[in-house]
């Protein structure tokens, strides 16, 4: 089974976010913070993480690098952030995520970008 | 503001039979704020005043019709790409003359990321290419939505329609909430308005046709002309990508289908 953490600090993202990540079949958890989120992680890798950039603890390109840095394979890293420029996404690249969602959101981009690294047919 | 949202998807279901659902404020946002200048509102709420007081001018017409027309997609369908890449170009290396240009025509490429991902496809091959030259023609028979396509320029929300990351990053500049693609993606394109049914004589000939998703719309005797007036325009040998609901099965003999790849044709000779 597909499984995904959804790591936002806004209860709305991670609604909106875990219902629409339901219907292409995963399983998800949440995180409320980037420590949360990395903890989770490493307690069980998911297929999926889906990763808000602005959180307490640690920020999600801090997640990202500790996560690449980590030896085993670890998920897919989308990003979905507010900060809709190319030099952040650049920079979320270079840390090692897969894809890039600007928010505003809806399930068709979603779905696209789930598409994108091989998540959905 | 969701006061306006809720009086805008009222009148798109009671005017044009649409449901937005609320789901899709952000497009009724990003369609209708660009041209609120040009209508001479400073709002969302302004323009509900004016709609509510004359609900059937033109205003109304073209609130309609920025909210109901299709969204085009990047890579849409995927397939033709991938036919393009791993099938198309090989054969055309191997038998096209080195010093003449692959010509491709995208026949109904709308606000054209049909176009631009052609474009960065055939980039993306140059070392298949061997530093063959290509040119693109892009065509639609409506020319507001040709301008579109000439400027380049898309919303955030239809940059994120298809297009992976990584191809934004590279093919596109950061305007500020708006993506323009880079000069260099363009460099080798061209549009033009031209209607399917009524094309110029002097036309051509292509090596690869994209014609998706238009043949549908017509009735028979309408498709078999499109088709050979395409065929016409096509070379020997060359190819035709239709939608994946398309066929040319009882409309045409002057294509045939290419095993492993729905909805990509071969012009038979």
């Amino acid at each position: 089974m597909k499984t995904a953490v959804i790591a936002d600090d806004s209860a709305i993202i991670r609604r909106i976010a875990r219902s629409i990540l339901e219907t292409f079949g995963f399983a998800c958890r949440e995180a409320r913070d980037g420590q949360e989120a990395l903890d989770i992680c490493r307690q069980s890798m998911p297929t999926l993480l889906l990763l808000d950039w602005e959180m307490p603890e640690m920020d999600g390109i801090g997640v990202a690098m500790a996560l690449r840095a980590d030896p085993e394979p670890g998920p897919k890293i989308l990003f979905c952030s507010t900060h809709n420029d190319l030099l952040h996404i650049q920079q979320a690249l270079e840390a090692g995520s897969d894809e890039y969602v600007m928010k505003p959101f809806d399930s068709a981009i979603l779905e696209d970008k789930l598409r994108s690294i091989g998540l959905v047919n | 503001m969701s006061g306006a949202m809720e009086a805008l998807r009222g009148f798109v279901r009671d005017n044009a039979g649409i449901n937005l659902g609320a789901d899709k404020d952000y497009l009724v946002v990003s369609r209708l704020k660009p041209q609120l200048t040009s209508w001479n509102v400073a709002t969302l709420d302004g323009l509900v005043d004016r709609l509510r007081a004359q609900p059937k001018g033109s205003l109304a017409s073209q609130v309609i019709a920025a909210l109901t027309i299709n969204e085009t997609l990047w890579f849409r369908d995927q397939k033709p790409f991938e036919a393009l890449k791993s099938v198309i170009i090989p054969d055309l290396v191997s038998r096209v003359p080195a010093d003449r240009p692959i010509a491709i025509w995208s026949a109904a490429c709308s606000s054209g990321q049909e176009v631009y991902s052609i474009a960065m496809t055939m980039r993306e091959e140059e070392q298949q290419l061997r530093g063959r030259r290509f040119g693109i023609l892009g065509s639609d028979i409506c020319e507001p939505v040709l301008a579109r396509a000439r400027s380049g320029i898309y919303s955030q929300f239809e940059v994120q329609r298809g297009l992976p990351v990584q191809r934004l990053v590279k093919y596109f500049e950061d305007l500020g909430g708006e993506w323009r693609v880079r000069t260099e993606l363009r460099a080798n394109i061209e549009f033009r308005a031209l209607n399917l049914l009524d094309l110029p004589q002097n036309m051509g000939p292509f090596d690869i046709i994209f014609c998706r998703n238009v043949l549908i719309y017509f009735e028979p005797p309408i498709k078999k002309a499109v088709l050979a007036s395409l065929a016409a325009r096509t070379r020997p040998g060359g190819y035709l990508a239709l939608g994946g609901a398309e066929t040319t099965l009882g409309l045409t003999a002057a294509f045939t289908p290419l095993p492993g790849w729905a909805g990509v044709y071969r012009k038979t000779a």
